[in-house]
């Protein structure tokens, strides 16, 4: 049985279908990213995966257990934009991740275990480069820095799978760069299965070890809502550093149709 | 240089700010001195000294009656009655404006309620206060809760539903339950916005303030000027009136400052 089962999943608002019969199974600690043009319901699929919509029709199923239909503590997110709390510091930030499952009531830790859970945070920070701005603000901080501390943040929780809906959509290249190379590390380290949204098709086939296409397969010129998006490619990628050239080549004719469409629409 | 490219520099702005004061002030010492040259006895416009006389006689005489300063028992009880209705006002005011803006269960009641309640003008019902809470101190606390209250509920509901949805998902997921979140999340935002509404309704509260003592009251700063208002006291009234808006304004500026210290990574901070 795979980690993540995605059974025949409908979403759509009304007339407006935006995904239709989407199945998938997901491997533990394989990193997706989900790719496509926009309002092809790639971000929907991140929000039914975390919860925060309701499919219409299906079942998404974690090791065989239906998904909550509430986000939870199960999968992590990080946002592009509001993934912090701005009216903590940026060691609060972190540490509340480890207050709030262990106090229901208060919400709060005090003595020793805040200052317990304060230096797990500390350390957690540590490993995402933020030990120099502990007791910063995040309107303080760059939107990389913005990024690294939401990525902690979530990563402390424990998740058993992390969404990330466009991280690094905001940041410029040469930051982008080192979030990549931060992210690889994490994953590595943690093993965790990742499901990431981006709008940057090389990121998407750099970063992930499988990637996602999103895309109609049929389109009605007179009702354009009435067909949502299917997965339309679904490419293994390796892990030995192939680059993205070397990747697109090595696709199928049809996915490399679609892979050149979306670059020139990333392009437009 | 097109005026609307040329800014005052510090001194100037300054110099522009005390400008009007200064010629209001010299308006009415002109004002003032030619009425009195007039008839000696005139009440209507007394002059700078006459107003510094009577401030020496509220403020540091002993009054023969009741062996109290008048002027600080005065503003001793305005205060009193504006601190604990705007307490009280914030109080629930927050609480209804959490909840009518994070849950959803809860607004489907309270947000028409508060629309409509907020619609009410408090001095109408003011004549039910009377006969509700009676002619004393409660009355006048009632009046600042019931005239602020459905104002700040709105005004937080309105912040607390424009929070970034992003924020209470992302808690959610780090474990928080309902509860949690409000503690944690959304009651400190809003911490920051109900001083900056409380900036924004001490004019209003004031007003409710004055209202109430001048309908009844044995003390306070709008009884004393409603009641020499009967002797056309002027010497009085306008310090008062000055004095009145210099505890609005010190009140403004510490709630501005309380919201710096309190909260240095909010919006409100800064404005």
């Amino acid at each position: 049985m795979s980690y993540i089962t995605i059974k025949n999943v409908w979403q759509s608002y009304g007339d407006h279908v935006v995904l239709e019969s989407l199945n998938l199974s997901v491997e533990e600690g394989e990193f997706c990213t989900l790719v496509g043009a926009s309002g092809c319901g790639k971000s929907t699929f991140l929000r039914l995966l975390l919860g925060q919509e309701r499919p219409t029709k299906g079942q998404l199923l974690l090791q065989g257990e239906p998904l909550r239909g509430e986000p939870d503590a199960s999968r992590g997110v990080v946002f592009q934009r509001y993934s912090v709390f701005s009216h903590l510091n940026v060691l609060d930030n972190v540490a509340v991740a480890l207050e709030l499952p262990q106090a229901p009531l208060m919400g709060r830790l005090f003595g020793h275990a805040k200052r317990q859970a304060r230096s797990q945070a500390a350390q957690m920070l540590e490993r995402v480069g933020l030990s120099h701005a502990l007791h910063r603000y995040p309107s303080q901080l760059s939107g990389g820095m913005q990024q690294r501390l939401a990525i902690a943040q979530a990563l402390i929780a424990r998740p058993r799978v992390l969404l990330l809906d466009e991280p690094f959509g905001a940041l410029d290249p040469g930051i982008r760069k080192d979030m990549h190379t931060l992210l690889q590390e994490l994953w590595r380290e943690t093993r965790l299965t990742v499901f990431m949204v981006t709008h940057d098709l090389s990121e998407g086939f750099n970063l992930g070890t499988r990637l996602l296409v999103f895309d109609k397969t049929r389109i009605d010129p007179q009702a354009p809502q009435a067909y949502g998006a299917r997965i339309t490619c679904d490419i293994p990628l390796n892990q030995s550093g192939m680059s993205v050239q070397e990747a697109i080549a090595a696709l199928p004719p049809l996915a490399l149709g679609q892979s050149i469409s979306l670059f020139k629409k990333e392009g437009s | 240089m097109r005026l609307i490219n040329r800014h005052p520099g510090r001194g100037g702005r300054l110099l522009l700010a005390l400008l009007p004061l200064v010629l209001l002030l010299l308006v009415y010492a002109v004002a003032s001195a030619m009425r009195l040259a007039e008839n000696p006895g005139d009440r209507l416009l007394p002059s700078i000294g006459q107003m510094a006389n009577a401030v020496k006689q509220m403020a540091f005489t002993e009054d023969e009656g009741t062996g109290e300063y008048l002027m600080w028992s005065d503003t001793a009880a305005s205060l009193k009655r504006l601190a604990f209705g705007l307490g009280l006002a914030a109080l629930v005011g927050l609480c209804l404006g959490i909840s009518a803006g994070s849950f959803p269960m809860l607004s489907a009641t309270l947000s028409p309620l508060l629309a409509m309640m907020s619609m009410i003008p408090p001095l109408a019902v003011m004549p039910i206060l009377f006969i509700v809470f009676g002619l004393d101190e409660l009355f006048k606390v009632m009046l600042i809760v019931i005239g602020v209250t459905p104002l700040l509920a709105r005004d937080l509901e309105q912040c607390a539903r424009e929070m970034p949805q992003e924020v209470i998902v992302k808690a959610q997921t780090l474990g928080a339950n309902s509860w949690t979140i409000v503690l944690r999340v959304i009651l400190p935002q809003l911490l920051s916005r109900l001083l900056v509404s409380l900036r924004l309704m001490v004019g209003a509260a004031w007003l409710f303030l004055i209202s109430a003592e001048a309908m009844s009251a044995t003390a306070g700063l709008g009884y004393r000027i409603f009641l020499l208002r009967r002797y056309m006291a002027m010497d009085v009234i306008l310090p008062y009136v000055l004095w009145i808006t210099l505890l609005a304004w010190l009140m403004d500026y510490a709630l501005r400052q309380l919201n710096r210290w309190w909260f240095p990574w909010s919006e409100g901070a800064k404005a």
